[in-house]
């Protein structure tokens, strides 16, 4: 599967107050890393709902990074202990799907640690790039034109 | 779709444009992401600017906009900035986004076609979670108008007497027992060799005399509830063993104490006090506190000396004394609780510890105050020799890989005090040993030339190592100090008699903890984060939360009460406002979707959901959220939502950085 032109496309979610932060902090000091993570900004990493995990995937992302505060350094006290529960729980239901767990990463960063937030993104990008495409969604059965924006109205089943 | 979406690219001049093709993006999205409702994509060389706010306020007008996406800088930076164009234009300020395509995409990429190209990808999220945002209100809460101000050093001083002095009410919680700080430790101070002590300890007097504040000694904060305008803190006021009511201050228990303890605190192990003791003879407060790991009568149940002679009636020491928890209301809360020294034992080869001559720099300031255990004469550590040549180390645990990576700021300009206050009291040689002399303030300079030509030498390089084993006659019974002089390209030994030790200044042993306690984070040095470290240096990444003195970072007397004042000012603008508007981001159930389950009860950490047993529900308290969202992400039945990050926003924003959006999808 390795292929040295494959270009992983990659969802990151971070939490708002230290990856996010982290990421910001990356770029006021110019620090450079691979272009393949696109951020989606949630408040906490609390807020990771693992079906958005799976949407992305099968929505044509190779990899997802999950990043947030240290542990004990919750903004929010301990919700990123909650994340971590979520993270561990879905690396198993990948691998009953038939995915490599190693394409969902969790990576504590925080507010100080832009160089961190950039080296495990350049990391990261390379594991992926190793594993190759995932693939999900671009088969026969699920051609990506068929796709539907949600809406307001979507019922939560249809999300994931 | 309904929706008409307008987006905004901005060059930031070249931080942008210049990896970015600002103007290819633009015309992207409006050309494809048309039929998601974008109907006009514009570039600006400068968006922020009064022009740039324009173009986006005048489209909204004329071509009734209903989202606006702004391509620029992080959110953290402009966010404010764009939504408050559109509250002016008429639209609802969260019905706009901002998409980083600076910090995330043009300063950390070097590729122009692959930065283009994750661009557009960003772009398109923004686009469709933009959809989905709803028009909020900003949440107003009321500001308690009392300040909680922790640390009584220099920095809190300040801070407590601005806002006291502008007439509302501060508490002020110190650890010790007396307010002052390291600078109540110090006898002068640089440039000017003003006495520490003339000019501190009249504002302590103001501290503990004025009417605006009430001063929690020996107290610490063990627990803080709420937000910005409403934190609830719980402190513990230890119990000194005294009663404060009757207590006159007048010593006698303190003089007819029998146990002695070297004080590692305030005469930093140069001294000694009493188990009963006032740390110095200006303490705001005057009142002794019983050092109970120390007193007789709590180690053996005998003495109650102190008790015996107190000559209050009724008597002041009471042995039955408890702790006291308090619990204080505060709108804000002002945190300047300084620094720690640091421990110079942990770079042997410099001796301290181990031979005895060797001082830190805190010894010798005790040594230099005419209140210290040598009434202001510089002695070697058998208390009576003066020294005839002395050697003062800069840049100890400072600058250094093994240590510190960072600066000191502080050692240059007292190394160069010390070194003057050793030649006016003792006549000795004085060698400074530096990496280089950093003195950037005002009249710092004039110091360093003044004590140049008072004779001091200066040599530059690293001291090695400070031993006692003489190899030569001269150095029998010294301390040699080998150091390369790197302006002559040679190591030198310098036999001295005595050592002084510039350590540099730490976080405090405990910051991590106690900024956890505040909700506030600890830079890579462990010094805490400002909101920004140029614009917002006293302010933090938590509202109502403030930092002044050396918790943000080493600073000196000046730059600390500058710090205190800005602090001050800050908190006293918010209480001049008397509300403050929150963000809305918070979670809430629909009734009807709820099935009871409970499973969000326990996930919330703030107890801001309640089950309500008539309805079989669960319900969130608005004012207890705080919108971190976990339990809308855990709501198996999907019946909470969060606003400002519903699921709908999320799951759009996945597809759109995806472009699954396009009508003639890309390969991702």
């Amino acid at each position: 599967m390795t292929n040295n032109t494959f270009e992983p496309t990659i969802i990151g979610f971070t939490c708002n107050w230290c990856s996010y932060r982290a990421a910001d902090l990356a770029g006021t000091s110019r620090m450079k890393y691979a272009p393949n993570v696109r951020l989606i900004r949630m408040m906490c990493s609390g807020r990771l709902d693992p079906t958005f995990v799976l949407r992305a995937l099968s929505g044509g992302a190779d990899g997802v990074m999950i990043t947030g505060c240290h542990p004990g350094e919750c903004h929010y006290i301990e919700q990123n202990y909650k994340a971590l529960r979520r993270f561990l729980l879905l690396r198993r239901v990948l691998t009953g799907l038939g995915i490599e767990p190693e394409r969902v990463k969790l990576v504590w960063a925080s507010a100080a640690e832009g160089a961190r937030f950039a080296s495990e993104t350049t990391m990261f990008v390379e594991e992926i790039r190793k594993l190759g495409p995932l693939n999900w969604g671009k088969s026969s059965d699920q051609s990506t034109d068929n796709w539907s924006p949600i809406t307001d109205n979507s019922p939560k089943e249809a999300l994931a | 779709m309904s929706e008409k979406i307008g987006v905004y690219v901005c060059h930031c001049g070249t931080n942008i444009a210049g990896t970015v093709d600002v103007k290819g993006v633009a015309e992207w999205a409006a050309e494809h992401l048309k039929h998601r409702g974008v109907v006009i994509g514009r570039e600006y060389k400068f968006m922020c600017s009064s022009l740039g706010q324009e173009l986006v306020e005048k489209d909204i007008k004329e071509l009734g906009l209903t989202r606006v996406i702004v391509a620029a800088c992080s959110p953290h930076l402009h966010e404010k900035t764009f939504r408050t164009a559109c509250k002016n234009a008429g639209l609802n300020p969260y019905l706009c986004e901002m998409v980083s395509i600076r910090e995330q995409v043009s300063w950390v990429h070097t590729d122009k076609v692959a930065a283009t190209e994750k661009s557009k990808a960003a772009i398109s999220g923004g686009v469709e979670r933009v959809i989905h945002n709803e028009p909020l209100e900003p949440i107003q809460v009321p500001i308690h108008a009392d300040t909680l101000v922790v640390g009584g050093g220099i920095a809190g001083i300040q801070a407590a007497l601005e806002i006291a002095d502008a007439g509302y009410h501060v508490c002020l919680v110190e650890r010790e027992p007396s307010i002052g700080g390291h600078m109540a430790q110090f006898d002068k101070t640089f440039p000017t060799l003003d006495c520490a002590a003339c000019i501190l300890t009249p504002k302590m007097v103001e501290i503990g005399s004025h009417p605006n504040i009430t001063l929690l000694t020996w107290s610490e904060v063990e627990k803080v509830d709420g937000y910005v305008g409403n934190f609830k803190a719980t402190i513990r006021k230890k119990a000194s063993y005294v009663n404060t009511d009757t207590c006159t201050g007048c010593g006698i228990c303190w003089e007819k104490c029998p146990k002695k303890v070297v004080d590692d605190v305030y005469e930093a192990g140069l001294g000694i006090r009493k188990a009963i003791y006032r740390p110095f003879a200006q303490a705001v407060p005057k009142y002794p506190v019983m050092d109970v790991e120390n007193c007789t009568y709590f180690k053996n149940g005998k003495c109650k000396a102190c008790q015996l002679f107190c000559p209050t009636e009724p008597n002041s020491i009471n042995f039955e004394q408890k702790d006291e928890i308090l619990e204080i209301q505060a709108g804000n809360i002002i945190l300047a609780t300084g620094y720690d020294l640091f421990d110079a034992k942990r770079i042997p080869q410099y001796g301290y510890g181990k031979l005895p001559n060797v001082f830190t720099s805190l010894e010798f300031e005790r040594m230099c105050n005419a209140a210290g255990p040598t009434e202001g004469r510089v002695v070697l550590r058998d208390m009576k020799t003066a020294p005839k040549s002395v050697v003062i180390v800069h840049c100890v645990g400072s600058r250094d890989e093994n240590y510190n990576k960072y600066c000191s700021s502080i050692c240059c300009m007292q190394s160069l005090k010390f070194a003057h206050l050793v030649m006016e009291r003792t006549g000795a040689e004085v060698y400074n040993c530096y990496i280089d002399i950093r003195t950037p303030s005002k009249d710092y300079e004039e110091f360093y030339k003044r004590v140049l030509e008072e004779g001091g030498h200066f040599i530059r390089g690293k001291v090695a190592e400070v031993t006692d084993s003489a190899r030569l006659p001269e150095e029998e019974g010294k301390l040699i100090v080998q150091v390369e002089d790197t302006l002559i390209g040679k190591q030198r030994r310098i036999p001295v008699d005595m050592v002084i030790l510039s350590a540099g200044i730490e976080p405090r042993h405990d910051a991590k903890e106690v900024g956890k306690l505040f909700g506030i984070a600890c830079g890579a040095s462990g010094w805490y984060t400002e909101k920004h470290p140029k614009l917002d240096p006293v302010a933090t990444m938590t509202e109502g939360i403030y930092i002044a003195g050396c918790v943000q970072g080493p600073k000196d007397i000046p730059a600390s009460v500058a710090q205190g004042a800005a602090a001050a000012a800050r908190v006293l603008g918010k209480i001049q406002q008397g509300v403050i508007a929150l963000e809305p981001i918070k979670a809430s159930i629909n009734e009807t979707q709820c099935s009871g389950c409970r499973i969000c009860n326990g996930l919330c950490p703030f107890n801001a959901i309640a089950f309500i047993e008539d309805d079989k529900v669960s319900s969130i308290n608005p004012a207890l959220c705080q919108g971190c969202g976990t339990c809308v992400a855990a709501c198996p039945a999907g019946a909470i939502s969060g606003t400002g990050f519903s699921d709908q926003q999320i799951i759009a924003q996945i597809d759109g950085l995806l472009l699954k959006n396009l009508e003639e999808p890309v390969a991702a």
